[in-house]
């Protein structure tokens, strides 16, 4: 049971990584990042089977946090949005040396 | 044995328990603080009245009107309008301040007469430096030795000084001149007198730095402030070799006192090379401040300061410095006889060489000065065959006659300056071919110089007889049954090369003779040179020129009876001999292997006539074959040929130097040093390097930060995977 659930937050870890890498979309690059969160959360899930329930306490906080980081990014998004007319990241570069 | 026996008797406790402890030799720090006290107030002198004094600076202001005293009123009556305004304060501290000097030291040697004093009397004034394992006071040493040297340089010194007042009152840098005076004299103290090496190099340094400032002294002729800066630089060559030895002294006995030295000597190894090394180093030194063979080329240039100072500096004591200082470390070079050789042999080579170029010199001071470089030749051969009391009687003797003459030339280029001046004519006042008849004019300068030239010729029973005689003799005497006979010196047995030592010595003495009298032909004899109109204005110097040489003179003459030798018994045999024994007697038993080095009486005798007769002949011979009414100015002289124009210009060899030393130096420094090193390699590679390093690291870092997150994303995923994969795979 374990190893299944590991692999499977495996895989979506990679698909949340992959997709922050190679998209350019600011909503999608988000959602991906709430991927790899969540297939963190899993693998802590996973773990409190064996190692305790100190893994569950966490994924609390996980969640807390993401909810949190879900409000600010996304409004930032919004906020970038109103500013350049797109989300597309690839057109936003103000921050080059 | 010799050595262990002296160890003994020094091992005494020193300081409270020395017979001189409480007496007037506690004053001792007195006599080198007087003439820094002469500095102190002519310096001030000197640059007060340099600054322009008005109601914006009322210090200045005030500090001048409480110099002035009394005095001020008379200044712009009397004086010539040249003269400086503090000229007469100056006269009198300039000169005072050595007078009392004199006068301390010689109540001191008084004492130490009395005391009968064996181990020297260290005065020590405060601790100075304490580093690890190094520890110097600045002390002060009276002995025999020291004493000596303080009562020429203070007695000789006070009597130039007094001689300056008259030569120097009309320049504009009067006070300048008596504060650079001073403090040569001081630092010639603390030389002399200095307990350990570290006391003496200060002083060492400081007679080197105030004999640049006076050589310099008229610094706005570049010629005299090129002199300057050779005599400076030259010297520094030497000092290298003085730093070497006493690091080396210092690494091998952890002390650099003296006495500890000498307790410690023998740990060095008799005849070792580190003994030799040390000897040789120190030597170096000496030949640097002693203008001895090779760095002796400073010492003519020299002449280009006020003549006092080439009588003070130049001739009488800055120059007998290392003569000195091979005599205070006699218990090294006895241990190191091939390093004595050196000394030995250098000193007959310079001896004969520069006497050799005196023959052809026309500037009557350059003629002196070579003369001194040939006598200083004679001092190091006499501490070099371990003879250190003849060595130092020749430098005492030398003091009186050398300073006479230097000073009498200064008297007449003073007359000879002055009638140029009188008539407006521009002309060389030093220029033997100018000058030419001057004893009608100049009769006591004429007498005096004519006492110091037999003095310095070798004629009985004048002071130069007695003390060339005693080297002489003792280089003929310690062909035998000496440590520096059965020595090898590159390889040539240590008798023969005293012989030839000797035979320079003899050469040297005959030519030593002709030149000076044809110094004394052409500045005196025959024909007045000088021109119509200047002969008026030909006379005698004041008086309080006259009488330091006329003192000078009675000492030239009668300085023989300082040590006289045991065959001549005119009155008390030996005196500087027996009174310098506890310093140097030990080393120079060393030498001669404990005994006395003696000479049957016939043979003494003989020796005695043979350096007779070379004197006489070489005057004869001058006499005879130069003819000064065939002599014209020197605007008219033609230049000189052949084997006479290589001597007169001295063997070539400033430009051998040059060519050989200067150039290279300069070329190296020019473009390895200053257009490769240093514009190349520490401007080029390190400064504006460093900075296009930056500037590149810069343009990277700048490229990096595109401004898309995506390629940010990138990079710290390829960072966590690194970080990541170092963890795993460690």
């Amino acid at each position: 049971m374990i190893a299944e659930s590991l692999a499977l937050s495996a895989a979506l870890f990679v698909i949340g990584a992959v997709g922050v890498l190679t998209r350019r979309n600011a909503i999608i690059i988000f959602m991906c990042v709430e991927l790899m969160l969540n297939a963190v959360n899993l693998s802590f899930i996973a773990f409190s089977k064996v190692y305790g329930f100190s893994g569950q306490a966490i994924v609390f906080f996980v969640m807390t946090v993401a909810a949190a980081e879900a409000a600010v990014g996304l409004a930032i998004i919004i906020a970038i949005f109103r500013h350049a007319q797109t989300v597309n990241l690839q057109n936003i570069n103000l921050l080059k040396g | 044995m010799i050595f262990l026996a002296s160890l003994a008797a020094l091992q005494e406790p020193v300081g409270g328990s020395h017979p001189l402890a409480g007496t007037v030799a506690d004053l001792i720090w007195l006599v080198p603080a007087l003439p820094l006290l002469g500095f102190l107030i002519n310096g001030i002198l000197s640059l007060t009245s340099v600054a322009k004094v008005g109601p914006t600076d009322p210090h200045a202001h005030h500090e001048q009107h409480a110099h002035e005293g009394h005095a001020d009123a008379q200044y712009d009556d009397n004086d010539a309008p040249t003269r400086h305004r503090h000229a007469k304060i100056v006269s009198i501290i300039g000169p005072l301040v050595l007078w009392a000097a004199f006068g301390l030291a010689a109540s001191i040697v008084g004492v130490l007469a009395g005391a009968n004093a064996e181990a020297p009397f260290i005065r020590s004034l405060f601790s100075w430096m304490i580093t690890g394992d190094l520890s110097a006071d600045a002390a002060l040493q009276v002995d025999q030795l020291s004493m000596t040297m303080t009562l020429v340089v203070t007695g000789v010194g006070a009597l130039i000084h007094t001689f300056s007042v008259g030569y120097m009152q009309d320049d504009p840098g009067y006070p300048r001149y008596f504060a650079y005076l001073n403090l040569f004299v001081f630092f010639m103290l603390v030389l002399v007198l200095g307990a350990n090496l570290p006391v003496v190099f200060v002083g060492w340094e400081g007679v080197g730095l105030c004999s640049y400032l006076l050589i310099g002294f008229w610094f706005e002729d570049k010629v005299n402030a090129d002199a300057g800066k050779k005599a400076f630089i030259m010297n520094r060559i030497g000092d290298f070799g003085f730093l070497v030895a006493m690091m080396l002294l210092f690494a091998n006995l952890g002390t650099l006192d003296f006495l500890g030295l000498r307790e410690g000597a023998l740990q060095l190894g008799e005849g070792s090379a580190l003994v030799s090394a040390i000897c040789l180093f120190l030597f170096l030194g000496c030949t640097g401040k002693s203008a001895q063979i090779p760095l002796y080329t400073w010492l003519p240039d020299a002449m280009a300061g006020p003549t006092p100072v080439s009588a003070l500096i130049h001739a009488a004591t800055m120059v007998t410095a290392g003569v000195f200082l091979i005599a205070r470390t006699s218990f090294l070079f006895a241990l190191a006889p091939v390093a004595s050789l050196t000394v030995a042999v250098m000193g007959g080579l310079t001896a004969l060489f520069a006497a050799t170029i005196g023959l052809k010199q026309w500037d009557i001071k350059k003629v002196l000065a070579y003369s001194t470089v040939s006598q200083l030749g004679y001092m190091f051969v006499g501490v070099g065959v371990g003879a250190y009391a003849a060595g130092l009687f020749h430098l005492v003797t030398h003091a009186f006659f050398k300073a006479l003459l230097f000073l009498g030339s200064g008297s007449v280029i003073f007359a000879m300056h002055r009638a140029y001046h009188a008539t407006h004519k521009q002309d060389d006042a030093q220029d033997m071919r100018n000058m030419g008849g001057l004893k009608s004019f100049m009769p006591y300068t004429f007498v005096l110089m004519w006492i110091a030239t037999l003095a310095i010729a070798g004629i009985f029973p004048l002071s130069g007889f007695f003390s060339k005689d005693e080297i002489l003799a003792s280089v003929f005497a310690r062909r035998h049954e000496s440590t520096l006979a059965e020595a090898h010196w590159l390889g040539i047995p240590g008798s023969a090369v005293l012989t030839i030592v000797y035979a320079f010595g003899l050469i040297a003495a005959l030519l030593t003779a002709i030149y000076m009298t044809r110094m004394m032909l052409y500045t005196f004899h025959g024909q007045n040179r000088t021109g119509e109109a200047e002969r008026q204005h030909l006379r005698e110097a004041p008086w309080v020129m006259t009488g330091p040489l006329v003192v000078l003179g009675i000492l030239s003459a009668f300085g023989g009876w300082l040590n006289l030798p045991e065959v001549l018994p005119l009155g008390p045999v030996g005196m500087l001999h027996h009174w310098l024994e506890p310093v140097t007697g030990e080393p120079a038993l060393h030498i001669t292997k404990g005994a006395e080095a003696h000479l049957s009486h016939a043979t003494e005798y003989a020796l005695i006539g043979l350096a007779l007769a070379i004197a006489v002949t070489g005057i004869v011979i001058a006499w005879v074959r130069l003819k000064p009414a065939a002599l014209v100015p020197k605007e008219q002289s033609p230049e000189a040929e052949g084997l006479e124009r290589v001597l007169a210009h001295k063997y070539y060899v400033d430009e051998v130097y040059d060519a050989t030393i200067v150039q290279p130096t300069v070329g190296i420094s020019r473009n390895v040093l200053w257009k490769g090193m240093d514009a190349g390699i520490i401007d080029g590679l390190f400064v504006n390097g460093s900075a296009y390093l930056a500037r590149a690291f810069g343009w990277l870092g700048a490229r990096l930060q595109s401004g898309q997150v995506g390629t940010y994303a990138w990079i710290l995923f390829i960072g966590v995977l690194v970080v990541l994969g170092s963890v795993a795979f460690r």
